[in-house]
């Protein structure tokens, strides 16, 4: 304040000087506000991760075992819940996902958009399957958002009658059990698969959901499905432990596979009552679960070109996925299709399930020390083998079945003929084990090219007999 | 203009307080005297570190070494530049949240820790160093103990 009095007289002259102090008290201020902005806004964030870490959900509504709606389960679990929602996505990898087909609505099928069709894709699986309805409508699997109208509006339905036993995978069917078996999900289950497919479709209004997989008071995981528990009871069995119950002797880390195999494994529609059974008595190998079906006499259809007893496959990951190096390491679906991630200070699973191939780093980084350029080039290497082997046993496959029909047109019906059919249910199941299964090799690659190898084998083998003339 | 000068002051005075307050609050609440300190515990503050942190403590390296005995170059000096840098860019990526959750060490991270080594190992890895001044050929020791502080 001193100065200013002596300067007085000289403000008139130094105005230029008194606008730059102006200037810079002004200046410093701005300085010391963006800075308490900062650091205010910094503190903010600070407190509400510790805030994160303290609390890691809010219970705001009650859920009971009977709440199917996942948006309810979702006001407790926001962050889950949100992540479920994005299954909706359609986005192609190199070999699987789907690609957002437009297609016009109709009364019938009010879907607007569809995945591509793989009948289109390669036009050896029409003869593949020729008599059954998958050679009428095949499409790429969307995502879980999807299963339930995807099974509802598929053409199979137009060409076939499908039993209610569909409802237990394409869809969230747990309280259904329950109010069918009167509290009972194993009478519930009974009475689901002998309905007719769209009398059971009544029932249901959910894709796969929270309560399929997470005990409602708990989050604990637990298989709600039936038919997983009898068939890892008669696997266990046939390793020599009697009674194995899934749910009280499996251990955390293998419930974050075995919920994902529930669903995400080969079975068949066993006797008129259509119960849904896994054919795992023998053991989970392609070849312990076509011995189970030739001692059952199963079959899922006669050939149309044919006339031979033979299987579809239906995606064998649980199975392919119990052969490989990953689950040998103990490493589960959940870890690389649902990998840990961080939202704030919370680490959860990512609820957004989907391939590994879209989330690199979550989902192979945390074991893989390499780019994650190099760990899809390594995933795509495998895939590229399995494909073009898969190409090679699918021509094996169609030359055997146009060989049969031609010696079947010619009137032969001996021995050489049924060997050959034989051979042709073999090579089949082995070629479909790999082909249905959602991985291209990738889950277990040694043995995916030992099937395609054996069922090239069976292909060559059957044309073979052929030449057996009687 | 004496007046004038005053309620300068004062709005001077007050905007640099909060801003050294609102600092000097922060600092203490995050905890960030913890920083100036040997104390693991420091590093999992935020969190982001709590894997590697459950790593260490179950690993075979805990009751010998601590963070910044490998994560530090030795010397004052180079531990708190160390520290500075890397405390910088790790408050400015985990606040902003723009980090892949599963994190790598730098480059740089990685030549400090494979240095690190060799305070303790360094009689052992002498006989086996190769001394190449090529970087790919020489003796790395995290190439295959990369998992001895802790796993990821």
């Amino acid at each position: 304040m001193s100065d200013d009095k002596t300067n007085v007289g000289e403000e008139e002259v130094n105005a230029k000087p008194r606008k730059r102090r102006w200037l810079r008290f002004w200046g410093v201020v701005a300085l010391a506000v963006v800075a308490t902005v900062f650091g205010l806004a910094l503190l903010v964030n600070i407190f509400q991760r510790k805030q994160e870490a303290r609390n890691p959900f809010f219970r705001v509504v009650e859920l009971t075992d009977d709440t199917v709606d996942p948006s309810i389960w979702g006001k407790n679990f926001p962050l889950q819940y949100d992540d479920y929602l994005k299954t909706t996505d359609q986005v192609r990898t190199r070999y699987g996902g789907s690609e957002a087909e437009p297609r016009t609505p109709t009364q019938a099928d009010p879907r607007s958009i569809v995945a591509q069709s793989r009948l289109e894709e390669d036009p050896r699986l029409k003869t593949m399957w020729a008599g059954y309805a998958f050679s009428k409508d095949f499409r790429e699997e969307r995502g879980h958002a999807y299963m339930l109208d995807d099974q509802t509006f598929t053409e199979r339905q137009k060409v076939t009658n499908q039993p209610g036993t569909c409802v237990n995978c394409h869809a969230s069917a747990y309280v259904a059990y329950k109010q069918l078996g009167g509290g009972d999900i194993v009478k519930g289950f009974e009475q689901l698969n002998k309905m007719p497919y769209f009398e059971a479709r009544k029932l249901v209004t959910h894709p796969v959901a929270c309560i399929d997989c997470h005990d409602s008071q708990t989050m604990q995981l637990r298989v709600t499905r039936p038919a997983f528990i009898e068939g890892m009871r008669m696997w266990k069995a046939s390793q020599g432990i009697q009674n194995y119950d899934v749910n009280k002797q499996a251990t955390r880390q293998e419930m974050r596979a075995f919920v994902c195999g529930q669903c995400h494994d080969e079975y068949h529609f066993s006797g008129p009552e259509k119960r849904l059974v896994y054919p795992w008595a023998k053991g989970l190998q392609v070849e312990n679960i076509l011995a189970f079906y030739d001692e059952q006499k199963f079959k899922d259809w006669e050939h149309a070109n044919t006339g031979a007893s033979v299987l579809k496959a239906q995606h064998p990951e649980f199975e392919m996925w119990n052969q490989g190096i990953h689950a040998r390491s103990g490493v589960a679906c959940a870890d690389c299709h649902m990998p840990y991630k961080r939202e704030g200070a919370l680490k959860i699973s990512d609820h957004h399930v989907r391939s590994p191939l879209l989330n690199i780093n979550r989902a192979c980084q945390t074991c893989h020390k390499w780019s994650e350029e190099e760990l899809k080039a390594r995933v795509e290497t495998i895939q590229t083998r399995t494909f073009n082997l898969r190409n090679l046993a699918m021509d094996a496959l169609v030359d055997l079945i146009n060989d049969i029909k031609a010696a079947r047109d010619a009137g032969r019906n001996d021995a050489g003929v049924t060997t050959a059919q034989d051979f042709q249910r073999r090579a089949q199941f082995y070629l479909d084990f790999i082909e249905s299964e959602n991985s291209n090799g990738f889950h277990a690659p040694q043995e995916a090219t030992r099937i395609l190898g054996e069922s090239i084998n069976f292909s060559r083998k059957g044309q073979v007999a052929l030449r057996n003339r009687p | 203009m004496i007046k004038l000068r005053l309620a300068q002051g004062i709005i001077l005075g007050v905007t640099l307080g909060l801003a050294v307050g609102v600092g000097a609050y922060t600092f203490v609440y995050a905890r960030g005297y913890s920083y100036m300190t040997d104390d693991p515990e420091a590093c999992v503050n935020c969190h982001v570190m709590n894997e590697q942190y459950a790593g260490w403590v179950k690993s075979s390296h805990r009751s010998v070494a601590v963070c910044n005995d490998c994560h530090t170059p030795p010397g004052l000096v180079g531990k708190y530049t160390t520290k500075a840098r890397n405390g910088f860019w790790h408050s400015y990526y985990f606040t902003t949240g723009w980090f892949a959750d599963n994190i790598h060490i730098t480059t740089r991270g990685r030549e400090v820790t494979e240095e690190a080594c060799r305070k303790c190992h360094g009689e052992i890895v002498g006989a086996i160093e190769s001394h190449s001044t090529d970087l790919d050929s020489q003796t790395r020791c995290l190439k295959c103990h990369s998992s001895v502080g802790h796993m990821h």
